[in-house]
């Protein structure tokens, strides 16, 4: 069984990789390097703020869009190339070929978000001339950035499991949006009454929480990261990734491929 | 059992302890997420800048910006906090967003000018936000109300506060209060009577909690202090008629021809202490009285009692 899991993820990253999805690195690192130099040019004692901020932040955004891109298309293409037929007739089980999928998604992520830290680091190194102590908290933010992309990729596997390319990137999408401002979600159940605030606050505990793990601000300012927070929140992302891949597994067990 | 059967039942199971697992983990991560220095880094400070960031979605930017500015506000004062640096800008990003919303105004009218840990203590910002929302909605009456509201209240400045009334009460629509309140500050502005109508007014012309619950507790301070200060002229009357200090407040209650011992606005009897200052019972039910309280105190977190 692992095996067969194994050679799917494996055949994923390589079809990513074949659709040329780390040339996006390129991308980044000009933008970075545009950065870094611009910053240290212009800003006066925030150049390490604003390049941990924004290296960060390229690294959460350019991981999301590739995750929801890659992602979308993962069941919908191989069903459109029929290749899905030719997987499922040996004996792969289909659970197996979502989870497969998964792994491949979120190695392709984590391969890019590497790369990606190296050029933040870099970038780092720039503006500030030299490592501090300080530095290893963005390891902490890097990590749950692929904590993040965890929950995107199996999010965006759940929509591709039943709907078309187009609706499962605008779902993701939005799902990403309303995560990222699930705690305004909360804020606004707080102050409404009755069936309005059940629905709101069941609504922003089952939307994907994307702030809880955005740390960005905090360790630009090199505030510490309890320990209990990494452990939490990586349990959080498992879940909610077996939660979503459990649901994308039980819709496409069903799914009539003819 | 066929094979499809037992990957359903995995997969629901797995689901469900999932989702259950997942929602317990989050309420957990609320608590220990570093919020303090999330709640002080505005990371874009600039209303203008955050207008063109929003796309033209500038309504539901200015929702957001407004829910964040009371949930930033109520969390700090709750902890008695000593300061509210963000509490500004979010009014400002909120009001630049959406300059026909009037929430913010009031809110920054009750909460951005008062001292800490019951305001951010920038009158002069809050009186520039008013004088914003003035100029964005000329007809609107109660933001003169609120700019009064601020000169009477932080700055004692009674004159302008006095102006920004009249001013208020010549719109088409005003409630006539707004003269009675010009009127008033101008002529009696230390009275306890004009204090209580304006903190009346707050009451009765605003539709959020904590802006009413806030100006009720004005209103239980307002009693208070009235009730303390013709106590304590009533124990001095006493000392220069008897020549000495009252043993107890019923001595007082006699010598007044009072029904019984005066009670706070919760029911319980003032105190008299041995040298003859009039006391409240529990200062710390009432979040804003300056008169009572014994040599030292520290008042504790504000306690909002119901609306009545």
């Amino acid at each position: 069984m692992s095996s067969r899991i194994a050679y799917i993820a494996s055949n994923t990253f390589r079809e990513a990789v074949r659709d040329r999805v780390l040339y996006n690195l390129i991308a980044f690192a000009l933008l970075l390097s545009g950065a870094a130099i611009l910053v240290g040019q212009i800003s006066i004692d925030i150049e390490k703020l604003v390049v941990v901020n924004l290296g960060l932040t390229a690294v959460s955004l350019f991981g999301v869009v590739i995750a929801i891109f890659i992602g979308i298309g993962l069941v919908s293409k191989e069903i459109e190339r029929r290749t899905l037929y030719t997987v499922l007739s040996r004996p792969v089980r289909r659970w197996e070929f979502i989870v497969g999928k998964f792994f491949g998604l979120a190695g392709t992520l984590v391969v890019n978000t590497f790369f990606m830290a190296i050029g933040v680091f870099g970038a780092l190194l720039y503006v500030a001339h030299k490592f501090t102590s300080g530095d290893a908290l963005i390891l902490v933010a890097l990590y749950f950035i692929v904590l993040e992309f965890l929950i995107i990729c199996s999010v965006a596997l759940l929509f591709s499991s039943f709907s078309s390319p187009l609706l499962s990137a605008i779902l993701a999408f939005s799902l990403f949006v309303i995560g990222s401002f699930a705690d305004d979600l909360r804020g606004f159940a707080g102050i409404t009454h009755g069936l309005t605030r059940w629905v709101a606050t069941g609504t922003a505990y089952l939307v994907p929480n994307f702030s809880a793990l955005n740390i960005i601000s905090a360790v630009a300012h090199q505030q510490s990261i309890p320990a209990q927070l990494i452990v939490q929140n990586t349990l959080y992302a498992l879940f909610y990734s077996a939660m979503a891949l459990s649901g994308a597994v039980l819709i496409f067990e069903r799914r009539n491929l003819k | 059992m066929t094979s499809r059967q037992r990957t359903t039942i995995c997969a629901t199971g797995i689901l469900l302890f999932s989702m259950l697992s997942s929602m317990l983990l989050l309420h957990h991560v609320d608590e220990i997420r570093p919020r303090d220095i999330v709640d002080d880094t505005l990371y874009i400070a600039s209303p203008k800048l955050v207008k063109h960031a929003s796309l033209g979605f500038n309504g539901l930017m200015a929702c957001i910006y407004w829910t964040r500015a009371v949930q930033y506000f109520g969390h700090r004062h709750l902890l008695r906090q000593k300061s509210y640096n963000e509490l500004g800008p979010l009014l400002e990003i909120t009001s630049t967003l959406d300059p026909q919303l009037l929430a913010p105004y009031q809110f920054g009218s009750t909460f951005l000018a008062p001292a800490p840990p019951n305001g951010a203590g920038q009158p002069e910002r809050a009186i520039r936000l008013m004088q914003y929302g003035i100029q964005n909605n000329p007809q609107n009456w109660r933001l003169y109300y609120d700019l009064g509201f601020i000169y009477y209240t932080e700055l004692k400045d009674f004159k302008k506060a006095s102006e920004a009334f009249q001013k208020g009460s010549q719109i088409s629509d005003a409630h006539p209060f707004l003269k009675v309140l010009a009127a008033n500050t101008a002529e009696h502005a230390e009275d306890f009577g004009t204090a209580r109508l304006l903190w009346s007014a707050a009451y009765q012309n605003s539709n959020e909690a904590n802006i009413r619950q806030n100006a009720l507790e004005h209103l239980r301070a307002i009693q208070v202090d009235e009730d303390v200060t013709n106590l304590q002229n009533a124990v001095t009357r006493f000392v220069d008629k008897n020549g000495r200090i009252p043993t107890s407040l019923w001595e007082i209650a006699s010598a007044e021809h009072l029904p019984g011992v005066p009670v706070d606005p919760d029911g319980v009897p003032y105190e008299l202490s041995l040298d003859g200052q009039v006391l409240v019972a529990n200062p710390d039910e009432f979040a804003f009285i300056k008169k009572g309280t014994p040599p030292g105190y520290t008042p504790g977190p504000p306690k909002f009692h119901k609306q009545q």
